[in-house]
């Protein structure tokens, strides 16, 4: 857990939480042109109705909105248009090391790339300078293909190192890149709200905390933030037992990325003795052909040693071996 | 075609770091509450409900969904949502009573900045081919766009100074704003660089925040409001994505949307979304607010700045002024994207 | 003056394929758009404004893509819009584009709604655990399963319905083009042969994960007059949102649905829909969806919507023919399904519809749902103006 400010028993409980891919990008006809040169350590501009040279190219006329195919080759050297100072690079970026953002009109060109100048200090970068692109060691047609530019009358004494490669996307060998892969790792915080927390401080106590509404009555587990239909926080804890029943289910046979039980496992609505609303866990302890709507269950809690503030604590719900509930008990609930 | 007022207004404290969830039903629920105080309608009178928000603020997919727990929407409700400022929701609200479909409607926008690093999130805004894969940050953008301003002499580092003191000046009666305080432009100016050419006071602040609009048609409105807004113009325009081919220090969809709306004549009060102290003048210029309007007596995004929903709260604010008794013909203007890349402007008169 | 007259124009959509990697996405965006403006006769001049759909950003890993595909979608000095609704949204985007003409607003509009799911992956997307939660999600199927079994048992439906409905639009989706999966050879066995995935839900009974678009051009009384063969008029629009869950919620035969439904009917003047309506495009994602929406918009008496599905009445020459296009079931680009669905509604009672057109269709249903069957947005669209 990670709390900035100190925490209490009334502080919501936060975590990070990471989301991150490697989005693979199919670049169709005309970046295709663009990335493909890159690789050959060219840059590639596409002639707009008007006249104007754009690079990058653009699919599609900024103006007319028309499929652009009018390529040309431009410089990998021109002018800087603009800049702005970074002190303190972030993930991602093309330099870890203080660097300046600039808009670069290559010779050849119309409209201005946006890259990083490897300059030093902001003293050493200025509109107007000339910038050269400075091209990785191995290029793999993507953008990133261009490390950095650096002044072409002064460039840097100790380049800045150059950061790896993007990974690749599966191709032929000899074959023209179609598909570009860009990998974007975001870190977050997240945050349970007030009502989730103390559920999840019970839970680490082994104990189950729904709380009712003010307004309908209903016990919500997890506690809300906002009863659902009368859109006020839910109030008057209420503890609740381990068991219940199992109102319907699903057998999860397919495997998928990022799953963290592995199939085929049951996963059931489980409404516990008390509560007016299901949630979703696990159903073990017997075949999953043997799983009924109705079925009586009990929570199986995983070592107290292993508790933590996560319904993860209770590591499955198992059979009681009691006679199911009737249809009718629990129609209303599915 | 039906005439639309805004007859409620309400927001939560513009804050660095809330404790809440992303999904905004911490800060929704208390300001939902406010604006059924002020108009005296209660959920079940709402035809329509609009919201803004954005799942990648959150670091979720259908962030939103969780938020709708804050109305309390059972009975269902007639809801639409946009991934865009609320200021976007609004319109199309404002779209479904001017039709006559319904004659009241409820906009709202939340977001938790703080929940991830904003201006990384937002380099996903860009081209994901040749431009995002590079992660250039939201701050460095707009310094990029500064600094043309003041080399092609449009604009200096002190005019910038002066925006952000005024700005701060003002926000010290907004009991919402993040940032306030009586600031000389000198010492702003004496502030190292942030993202050279810009120093912090040039940036508006990473905000927590959430945003309530109850809209009506006029002649509902005049039970709803003793003084409603009536809403005679509103537009939205987007400019190129380019950030190297269209002209930064221009922002034409902010003129043509202001034109469409009707701005430009008799505005006595003007709230302008900008998040950087050069875009004011530039939304300005695009408008053609002369020196008679009052610019952004709230303080403006610079003192506050919640994701998704600071455009809204721009017209909350110029709403509010007219609701208030203050002003007879104010304006709003919201923008979304990269540079000032997407701008809509309200024009707001005494019904 | 109320709301004003509106039609669609013009429809578009692209080759549907697991992975489009011969185009980028605004590549793909223009592959539907271009034909819904070659379809409805208009060039860039002629829009007016431009909305987009598409469902969570994360599927593609861009912000607010809308954004980086201005230039492309002409839209650069116009109105542009953004919606997003869950899996609703490609019919909730038709909606909004829809009001910009019925509020007066607009002549003319672009509308499109993509995904382009092999830029990521959505299981992954959708399964995305945050701290504190337990991870029993298993994507769309995981969710929807146990409330198929729900249906099942409280509709004593046969164990073949499912089956017959996943053959059926498997088919269908043989006669269209555009469609991801064109199965001409699938039969009721093969598909109760298949992999059972989300136990009741087996592998054929289960949409594709698609790249995709599609795209309309909607238009004011005077473009939907100057339509050769006459447009779609849009005779009544509803959309209905419900929180995901509550207690006593109905996850089978969702209370939002059933209010959309009836607002639906009201406006367009139907009083009995199975009559009344001659072809629905109703969003499937697995098969068993569609006897539960034949219930849900009133097609069908509670308990009973898979009769009218055994029945063999949902097929082209059936009573009321469900998803000729092939459906959702056969294509699913996530953010363009539900506008699939409003534009394969529009082919019908333009005559457009090719191979799968049903006969004389003059009044037809698109549907579309989202989140945890909780969003919803529908349309009646009919060869004749409202009211003639």
């Amino acid at each position: 857990m990670t709390a900035a400010e100190t925490e209490t028993p009334e502080t919501p409980l936060s975590a990070p939480l990471d989301v991150g891919f490697d989005y693979t990008r199919s670049v169709g006809p005309v970046l295709g042109r663009f990335v493909n040169a890159l690789r050959e350590r060219r840059v590639m501009g596409v002639r707009g109705d008007d006249g104007r040279v754009h690079v990058p190219p653009v699919e599609y006329d900024p103006d007319t909105a028309r499929a652009l195919t009018d390529f040309t080759d431009v410089a990998d050297e021109g002018t800087v248009v603009s800049w702005s100072w970074v002190a303190e690079p972030l993930e991602g970026q093309p330099l870890q090391r203080p660097f300046a953002w600039a808009l670069i009109r290559l010779d050849g060109a119309d409209t201005c790339l946006l890259h990083a100048v490897d300059a030093g200090s902001p003293s050493k970068i200025s509109t107007g300078m000339r910038v050269k692109a400075r091209w990785a060691d191995a290029t793999v047609g993507h953008i990133r293909d261009i490390v950095c530019f650096t002044g072409v009358d002064a460039p840097p004494d100790d380049p800045a190192p150059a950061p790896p490669a993007p990974p690749v996307a599966e191709q032929a060998e000899g074959e023209p890149v179609r598909t570009v892969i860009t990998p974007i790792h975001l870190h977050y915080l997240h945050s349970a709200s007030p009502e989730e927390s103390r559920y999840l401080r019970g839970l680490a106590e082994g104990r189950l905390l729904g709380q009712r509404c003010p307004a309908c009555g209903k016990v919500y587990v997890p506690p809300r933030g906002a009863c659902p239909t009368d859109g006020v926080p839910t109030t008057d804890e209420v503890e609740l037992p381990d068991t219940g029943i199992v109102t319907t289910f699903c057998i999860v046979n397919v495997p998928f990325l990022g799953q963290r039980i592995k199939p085929p496992y049951v996963a059931a609505y489980i409404l516990l003795d008390g509560a007016d609303i299901a949630f979703l866990h696990l159903v073990l302890g017997c075949e999953a052909s043997e799983v009924r709507m109705g079925m009586r269950v009990r929570a199986a809690w995983k070592p107290r040693e292993e508790w933590s503030t996560t319904l993860e604590n209770i590591a499955h719900f198992e059979p009681t071996g009691e006679p199911d509930a009737p249809y009718e008990s629990f129609a209303h609930h599915l | 075609m039906t005439d639309v007022a805004v007859v409620g207004f309400a927001q939560s404290p513009s804050v660095r770091r809330t404790q809440g969830t992303t999904n905004g039903v911490e800060m929704l629920v208390p300001i939902f509450k406010e604006v059924f105080e002020q108009t005296g309608l209660s959920k079940r009178d709402i035809g329509f409900w609009c919201s803004g928000s954005s799942d990648y603020l959150a670091g979720r997919a259908f962030s939103f969904i969780a938020a709708i727990d804050a109305i309390g929407a059972f009975p269902p409700i007639h809801e639409s949502h946009v991934e865009m400022d609320a200021a976007w929701a609004l319109y199309e609200a404002w779209l479904k009573i001017r039709m006559g479909e319904v004659d009241t409607a409820l906009v709202y926008g939340f977001g938790k900045s703080s929940a991830g690093q904003l201006r990384r999130v937002l380099a996903l805004q860009l081209d994901p081919y040749v431009v995002a894969p590079l992660w250039p940050d939201s701050i460095s953008l707009a310094g990029l766009q500064a600094r043309l301003g003041m080399e092609a002499g449009l604009w200096s580092e002190k005019d910038l100074a002066e925006v952000a003191a005024r700005s701060r000046r003002d926000a010290a009666g907004n009991p919402f704003a993040q940032v306030s305080g009586d600031t000389e432009v000198a010492e702003l100016l004496d502030t190292p660089f942030v993202a050279d050419p810009l120093r912090a006071h040039d940036i508006a602040p990473v905000t927590d925040g959430a945003a309530v609009i109850v809209l009506a048609s006029a002649e509902r409105a005049r039970d709803l409001a003793e003084r409603p807004a009536v809403i005679t113009g509103i537009d939205h325009r987007v400019d190129s994505p380019g950030l190297g081919v269209r002209d930064l220090t221009r922002s034409p969809s902010t003129a043509s949307a202001g034109r469409a709306a009707g701005a430009g004549t008799d505005v006595e009060i003007a709230e302008l979304h900008a998040p950087f102290t050069h875009q004011e003048l530039i939304v300005r210029d695009a408008l053609g607010l002369g020196e008679q309007v009052r610019i952004n007596p709230s303080g403006g995004a610079l003192t506050g700045n919640p994701m998704f929903s600071a455009g809204l709260v721009r017209i909350g604010e110029a709403a509010r002024q007219i609701l208030a008794g203050n002003a007879r013909r104010t304006l709003a203007h919201a923008t979304s994207g990269p540079a000032l890349q997407q701008n809509l402007v309200a024009v707001l008169e005494r019904g | 003056m109320g709301k004003q007259l509106a039609a669609v124009l013009g429809t578009g959509q692209t080759h549907h394929r697991a992975k489009r990697t011969d185009v980028s996405m605004p590549g793909l965006l223009r592959e539907a758009v271009d034909r819904a403006m070659a379809d409805a006769r208009v060039d860039w001049p002629d829009i007016d404004a431009v909305v987009v759909g598409k469902a969570p950003d994360m599927f593609e890993g861009v912000m607010m893509p809308e954004l980086f595909l201005a230039d492309a979608l002409g839209a650069n000095g116009k109105p542009l819009l953004r919606v997003h609704t869950a899996g609703s949204v490609g019919g909730s985007t038709a909606l909004v584009a829809a009001s910009l003409v019925q509020a007066g607003v607009h002549r003319r509009v672009l509308t499109v709604a993509y995904e382009k799911q092999s830029e990521s992956n959505a299981m992954w997307a959708l399964s995305i655990v945050p701290p504190f939660q337990m991870p029993v999600g298993a994507g769309a199927g995981g969710y929807f399963a146990p409330h198929v079994r729900s249906y099942i048992r409280r509709s004593g439906a046969p164990e073949h319905v499912g089956a017959i409905v996943a053959a059926k639009d498997r088919r269908n989706g043989a006669l269209n083009p555009f469609a991801h999966l064109r199965q001409a050879d699938i039969t009721v066995e093969s598909v109760r042969a298949s992999q059972m995935l989300w136990d009741p839900i087996r592998y054929d009974e289960t949409c594709p994960s698609s790249d995709g678009a599609c795209a309309m051009v909607l238009g004011d009384e005077a473009a939907g007059d100057a339509v050769e063969g006459g447009a779609a008029w849009i005779h009544a629009t509803a959309m209905r949102t419900e929180p995901t869950t509550f207690a006593g919620r109905d996850q089978v035969n969702p209370q939002a649905g059933r209010d959309a439904a009836a607002a639906l009917w009201r406006e367009a003047g139907i009083t009995d829909p199975l009559s009344q309506v001659d072809v629905a495009e109703i969003y499937v994602p697995f098969s068993w969806f569609e006897p539960m929406w034949l219930e849900n918009l009133g097609f069908m008496p509670e308990g009973e919507g898979w009769k009218l599905t055994e029945a063999g009445e949902t097929a082209i020459g059936g009573r009321l023919p469900v998803n000729p296009s092939g459906g959702v079931l056969s294509s699913n680009p996530i953010g363009a399904s539900g506008m699939l669905r409003f534009s394969e509604a529009a082919k019908q009672v333009m005559g457009r519809a090719g191979d799968y057109q049903v006969d004389d269709a003059r009044t037809a249903l698109g549907h579309a749902y989202g989140g945890g069957s909780q969003y919803f947005s529908m349309w009646v669209v009919g060869s004749a103006k409202p009211g003639n």
